[in-house]
C-alpha cells in the first residue's frame, strides 16, 4: 500500500508555469519540445563492465552494468538475463528516503527495463551458455544522483549509453564450461530504444518537464521509439488524464524526438 | 496449459479466428456482480474470460497512520495483489516489483473520476485480489474497482473502465487473453472515462507501428465502451434486487 506525496509547489509558481505554457514559453526558455541541456559520459565507473553518467539540466543519474554468471529462468531456459533496478538514493532528493524501494523507484526501474525489453535492445539469446543451466545475467543499476525532474528519460539514456559502452571478457565454450581468453568484446546490442517524456501541463504537452513543471503537470506519459519508428513501450502516469487526439499527438512527439536523442547517445557511447 | 511445446504455431487461423475462437473485435464473456462482500464498504466481481476478480472498498475512513492525511483530499490506497494459485506456477504470497507498479497505475486510473477533495483527510483504501488470471488483470481490476467505489457510494464523474487492445500474429486484436498476451507481439491496457472520453491509463509493451497503435487505442476504446454498458447494468441489478426484496415484504400476505 502507498500512495503519492507530491512535494509541495506554490500556487502562483504553478500558475505562472501553466500562463507560460499555455503562450509556448517555459520557465528555462526552451520550448515544449526542447530538452534540458544534455551531457553523457560513458565509462567513469572502472570497476563496472559498463557506466554512463547522465545530466539532465540538473538531474543527475548514473548508470552501471555489471555482467555475471547465473542460473536462468525456467520459462526462458535458453536467454541470458536482464535485471534493471533503480535506486532513489536519499541524497538525491528531500522526498527521497532511505529504506526498501517504493513505489516510484519500481515504476522508473520497470519503464527502463521494458524499454530495453520489448524492444530487445540485447540480443539475450546470445548471453546463454548451457540452456537451462547457465546464462550471463546483465545487470542494469540506476543511480538517481540529484533529482531535478524526469527521472525516467535520464535513467533510460543513461542505461542504453552504459549498456553501449559494456565489455565483457572475451570467452568461448567449452563443454558447458565458461573459458576466458585474453581480450574484450561487447555486449549483443540490436536495438537503441529511447523513452520521451511529456508532462501535461494546463491543456498542453511539453517535452522533459523539470521538477517544477513536474508540480504543475497533471498527467505524464513516456513513449518509448525502437530504431525503426515503432512504439515498444509505454507509460502513462499522474492524476490528470489524456484526451484521445493528445495520446496520438504525444506518440508523434515521442517520434520526432527519439532520432535526435538516439544519434545523441550513439555519439556520446562511440 | 501453457509450456513451449504446446505453443500453437499459429494464433489467429485461416478463417481470422482467434486461438479462443473470436474474431478480432471481440470481446471474452464478462459477468460482473455488485455487492458480494458483506464488511467491505463497496465490493464487486468480475470474470472475464478465465479471470475470477474481487475488488472492495473501504472508505473513506479515517486515516491511518494519520500522518498519510491529505488536507485537501482523500488520500487514495491501492493494493492489487495475485493470488498464489492464480497462476500456472505458484507465485510466491509477498507482493511483487509488478504488483507494486500495477497497484500504481490502477489508483492513478481510477483516482481522476473520484471527487477525492469531498474527503479531506480521510483514506480510500481499494484492495484487488486475482484470485485467477487469464491476461488483461489489471484492465478487469480497474473495470471491478470502479464498480466497488460506485457501491461503496463514493462520489464519482463516472465509472473507469478499461480495456486492452493488442498484436498477435501481425493482426490488431481487442481484449488479449492469456496465451495471446504470452505469445503475442504487443499489449496496450487502456483505461478510460467513458462519458468524457477521457484516457486515464496507458501502458504499452511489445512492438507497434504508430498507424498499429492508433488502430489498437480505438479498438480499446471502444471495447471500453461496451463493458462500460456492463458495468451499468451491473450496478443497475443490485439495486433493481434490493427493490424486488423490499417489495415483496411490503405486499400484505394473505390472512393479514
Amino acid at each position: 500500500m502507498s500512495s503519492t506525496k507530491q512535494p509541495a509547489i506554490a500556487k502562483i509558481e504553478a500558475k505562472t508555469i501553466i500562463d507560460l505554457i499555455a503562450s509556448n514559453r517555459r520557465m528555462d526558455e526552451r520550448t515544449p519540445t526542447d530538452y534540458r541541456e544534455l551531457k553523457i559520459e560513458v565509462g567513469v565507473i572502472e570497476k563496472a563492465n559498463g557506466s554512463a553518467k547522465v545530466h539532465l539540466g540538473k538531474t543527475k543519474i548514473l548508470v552501471g552494468v555489471k555482467v555475471e554468471l547465473g542460473d536462468p529462468f525456467p520459462d526462458t531456459p535458453e536467454d541470458g538475463i536482464l535485471t534493471v533496478n533503480a535506486e532513489l538514493v536519499p541524497l538525491a532528493s528531500p522526498s527521497f528516503e532511505p529504506g526498501p524501494p517504493d513505489e516510484n523507484s519500481i515504476e522508473l526501474a520497470r519503464v527502463v527495463d521494458r524499454g530495453i525489453r520489448e524492444s530487445k535492445a540485447i540480443d539475450l539469446k546470445k548471453l546463454c551458455i548451457e540452456p537451462g543451466k547457465k546464462v550471463f545475467v546483465v545487470f542494469v543499476d540506476v543511480y538517481v544522483l540529484d533529482h531535478d525532474g524526469n527521472l525516467i528519460d535520464a535513467s533510460a539514456l543513461g542505461a542504453l549509453a552504459a549498456i553501449l559502452n559494456a565489455k565483457m571478457r572475451d570467452y568461448e565454450i567449452k563443454d558447458n564450461e565458461v573459458i576466458y581468453k585474453e581480450g574484450l568484446i561487447p555486449l549483443p546490442i540490436q536495438n537503441y530504444p529511447i523513452a520521451t517524456t511529456m508532462g501535461k501541463i494546463g491543456s498542453s504537452l511539453v517535452i522533459d518537464p523539470s521538477l517544477k513543471e513536474e508540480q504543475a503537470m497533471t498527467a505524464r506519459l513516456t513513449v518509448t521509439i525502437e530504431k525503426n519508428g515503432h512504439i515498444c513501450a509505454m507509460q502513462m502516469a499522474g492524476l490528470g488524464e489524456l484526451s484521445i487526439d493528445e495520446l496520438k499527438k504525444a506518440v508523434e512527439m515521442a517520434v520526432t524526438k527519439s532520432s535526435e536523442m538516439r544519434a545523441r547517445v550513439m555519439e556520446a557511447a562511440k | 496449459m501453457l509450456n513451449k511445446k504446446t505453443k500453437p504455431e499459429r494464433l489467429i487461423d485461416d478463417r481470422g479466428l482467434r486461438i479462443d475462437g473470436r474474431r478480432p473485435d471481440e470481446l471474452r464473456p464478462i459477468r460482473m456482480e455488485v455487492g458480494v462482500l458483506d464488511k467491505a464498504d463497496g465490493s464487486a466481481y468480475i470474470e472475464q474470460g478465465k479471470n475470477k476478480i474481487l475488488a472492495a472498498v473501504y472508505g473513506p475512513r479515517e486515516a491511518h497512520p494519520r500522518h498519510v492525511a491529505l488536507p485537501d483530499r482523500a488520500n487514495i490506497r491501492c493494493r492489487y495483489h495475485m493470488a498464489p494459485f492464480s497462476t500456472e506456477e505458484r507465485r510466491s504470497p509477498a507482493p511483487s516489483r509488478r504488483d507494486m507498479e500495477l497497484s500504481k497505475v490502477i489508483r492513478e486510473a481510477v483516482e481522476p473520476a473520484i471527487f477525492s477533495k469531498y474527503f479531506p483527510r480521510t483514506t480510500i483504501d481499494i484492495f484487488i485480489e486475482i484470485l485467477q488470471a487469464d491476461g488483461g488483470t489489471r484492465s478487469a481490476g480497474i473495470t471491478g474497482v470502479s464498480l466497488a467505489l460506485a457501491d461503496a457510494g463514493v462520489p464519482m464523474r463516472d465509472l473507469v473502465v478499461a480495456c486492452a487492445a493488442g498484436k498477435v500474429d501481425g493482426q490488431v486484436v481487442v481484449d488479449l487473453c492469456d496465451e495471446e498476451d504470452k505469445l503475442g507481439e504487443a499489449d496496450l491496457p487502456v483505461a478510460m472515462i467513458p462519458s468524457s472520453n477521457a484516457i486515464t491509463l496507458v501502458q504499452m509493451d511489445g512492438d507497434l507501428s504508430p498507424d498499429e497503435f492508433e488502430k489498437a487505442l480505438s479498438m480499446a476504446v471502444d471495447g471500453c465502451k461496451k463493458i462500460h454498458e456492463m458495468q451499468n447494468e451491473a450496478l443497475k441489478r443490485k439495486y433493481l434486487l434490493i427493490k424486488e426484496a423490499v417489495e415483496e415484504k411490503m405486499e400484505p400476505k394473505e390472512g393479514e
